[in-house]
């Protein structure tokens, strides 16, 4: 919960966090260490000082620490929890539905379990995703379209088995698509960014919402393109936000460009947990206003509304959370006692 | 500096600055940067048989192998189209291809040839599309430029391309154009009276739609912008910076520069 000076509170949903184990001993190649260090880049870059963890703290940290940095220092009332599987790289996977579940359970009313699918896991595959709809009753997936696989390395949405997952995901009530793009499709010839295989599942599955985390990055002009195009085409602002810290002349340009070609309904907050922790985002959110040549040039304003919605009105929407009821559970939990204590203090 | 003739260090020297020189225009396809400006490159040595040594490193070990290969091959052409050279090895350190493509590079394979099954074709299209990108880049930051600077959109959109190339501008607009014109023949010959001035179909810009336009063209050099930072920052947090070859290059260039 963020609460602004006037002490309006802001319903937060985190709409990407990992649970993730990359230490060494999960670690099953260079690959694995690459891929963990690389994220790590991404931290040390964009993270203000203070905030940089060390490198062992980052590789794994424990569920009483992310449940503190989320919900007790971060302002996150309920987050996603997207799994990332990279059973190539590590032993017991990166990120598995399996480790999130254990989260989800420990704080029902605080994370929402998505699932996830890799068309060429085949009728195990399938089977696998029914299972995932009936035992955590999940309403999302995250699709990592670059996975590596033996030989393969990666699958487009277009693949003929990517439809019939979909098809599936679609019957079963599996609404949310987070598509994360990666680097590494076969063939290698071409852009593996693309996200034009985005714009055509999205107009075949009208029922389905394609959630497109980093809103496409590096390829956020072909994105906003489609996601003019399609209106079932969301942004998940992961690896944008960041930006706000080390370089807001440029989250200006990115966030009223997409402001004025998706509009405030259509973008997620997403802090990427634990590449980045949500208080030092949100503070830097909230404090945010899109320079006035920026304005000027799209129209775009960050007012208190569509910030309202970026953090977490949009996400509650289409998770079907009801913002006063799950408020009502929390606060009941104890889940917003270190916020009176907070208060307390101050006074 | 004196007046001795030119010996054999000075011409090494001379042979190193021309290298760099090439190195300087070759360009990361999907950010249009040079890759020296970017830090890529961390070694340009040319040894006693005018044989050139090339190292170079990405911002991460999962830079797409397209892009990686592309910048590898323009380095090689790039420097072995110096007349004195007689051989250039380009080595691609920490990447998840590095065997793949130095190995490829070492043989003088194309990007299929090199990737085999792994790829079903060359990159020419994803050349292709970047070099668009690059044109729409480069084009949005001069037009903005010239109409900042009190050029009428009527004017802007009828202009040649040899009437663009005798405006009258300061050192930073002589740079875009210098630059736009560059990434101009993407589009077709670079014919003195065609128009200096086209989409990236090909069509004539109409003025009274030309801030639409430009507004729809800006999201390309926005993505660039914000990649090129990405890349900068991901890069410095993988390798220390500072390496001494490139540091020395630009000090001889500075102090033998008229």
């Amino acid at each position: 919960m963020y609460r602004t000076a006037d002490g309006e509170e802001i319903f937060v949903i985190d709409g990407h966090t990992h649970f993730w184990d990359a230490s060494p001993a999960n670690q099953k190649n260079i690959h694995g260490k690459q891929f963990i260090e690389c994220f790590y880049a991404y931290h040390s870059n964009l993270s203000p000082p203070s905030e940089k963890w060390p490198l062992e703290k980052f590789e794994k940290y424990d569920a009483k620490t992310m449940y503190n940095d989320l919900f007790v220092a971060g302002y996150d009332d309920m987050a996603i929890l997207q799994p990332t599987y990279l059973g190539d790289f590590y032993k017991n996977g990166f990120n598995t539905t399996e480790r999130n579940s254990a989260m989800k359970k420990s704080h029902p009313d605080r994370f929402i379990l998505n699932g996830a699918f890799d068309p060429r896991d085949g009728n195990k595959g399938l089977e696998h995703l029914h299972e995932l709809a009936e035992k955590h009753k999940i309403k999302g997936v995250k699709l990592y379209t670059a996975e590596w696989r033996g030989e393969s390395k990666g699958y487009k949405l277009t693949d003929k088995d990517s439809y019939l997952f979909l098809e599936v995901a679609q019957k079963l009530g599996v609404k949310n698509v987070h598509v994360h793009k990666g680097p590494t499709i076969i063939p290698l010839n071409l852009d593996a960014f693309d996200v034009a295989d985005v714009d055509d599942v999205a107009t075949s599955f009208q029922d389905l919402n394609f959630i497109v985390e980093h809103c496409g990055l590096p390829r956020l002009d072909d994105f906003c393109w489609i996601a003019t195009q399609e209106t079932n085409v969301y942004g998940g602002l992961a690896v944008a936000l960041p930006f706000i810290h080390s370089r807001p002349g440029y989250f200006g340009h990115v966030i009223s460009e997409l402001l004025f070609w998706l509009g405030p309904d259509k973008l997620l907050f997403g802090s990427d947990y634990g590449i980045w922790t949500p208080k030092w985002l949100i503070d830097k959110f909230m404090a945010y206003e899109i320079p006035e040549a920026e304005s000027k040039e799209t129209g775009s304003v960050l007012t208190l509304e569509t910030k309202k919605k970026i953090l977490g009105l949009n996400a509650a929407r289409l998770y079907g959370v009801d913002v006063e009821a799950q408020k009502q559970k929390i606060r009941a939990a104890g889940g917003y006692d270190h916020l009176a204590a907070s208060a307390q203090a101050a006074e | 500096m004196g007046l001795h003739a030119a010996g054999p260090d000075d011409e090494l020297q001379a042979r190193r600055r021309q290298v760099w020189a090439c190195l300087d225009g070759v360009m990361d396809p999907e950010l249009d940067e040079s890759v020296t400006e970017l830090n890529f490159v961390t070694k340009a040595d040319v040894d006693a048989n005018n044989r050139v040594h090339i190292g170079f490193r990405l911002p991460t070990y999962w830079c797409a192998a397209n892009f990686s290969f592309l910048m590898a091959d323009d380095m090689r052409k790039a420097v072995g189209a110096l007349p004195w050279v007689e051989g250039v090895e380009v080595v691609l350190g920490e990447h998840m291809y590095a065997d793949k493509i130095n190995a490829g590079l070492a043989k003088g394979l194309s990007f299929q040839d090199t990737f085999g099954e792994e790829a079903d074709g060359g990159v020419e299209e994803v050349r292709r599309t970047f070099l668009v990108k690059a044109f729409q880049r480069r084009q949005s930051a001069l037009l903005s430029h010239l109409l900042a600077a009190g050029h009428l959109s009527e004017t802007l959109i009828a202009m040649t391309i040899r009437e663009l190339e005798t405006v009258p501008l300061d050192a930073e607009g002589a740079k875009l154009v210098r630059r736009y014109l560059d990434r101009r023949g993407v589009m077709g010959p670079l014919r003195p009276d065609a128009r200096a001035f086209v989409t990236a179909e090909g069509a004539k810009l109409n003025s009274e739609t030309l801030s639409r336009y430009l507004s729809s063209i800006r999201r390309v050099g926005i993505n660039a912008e914000f990649n090129g930072a990405l890349c900068r920052g991901l890069l410095a947090a993988r390798f220390d910076l500072d390496t001494p070859l490139k540091t020395r290059s630009r000090t001889v260039e500075e102090s033998t520069s008229p």
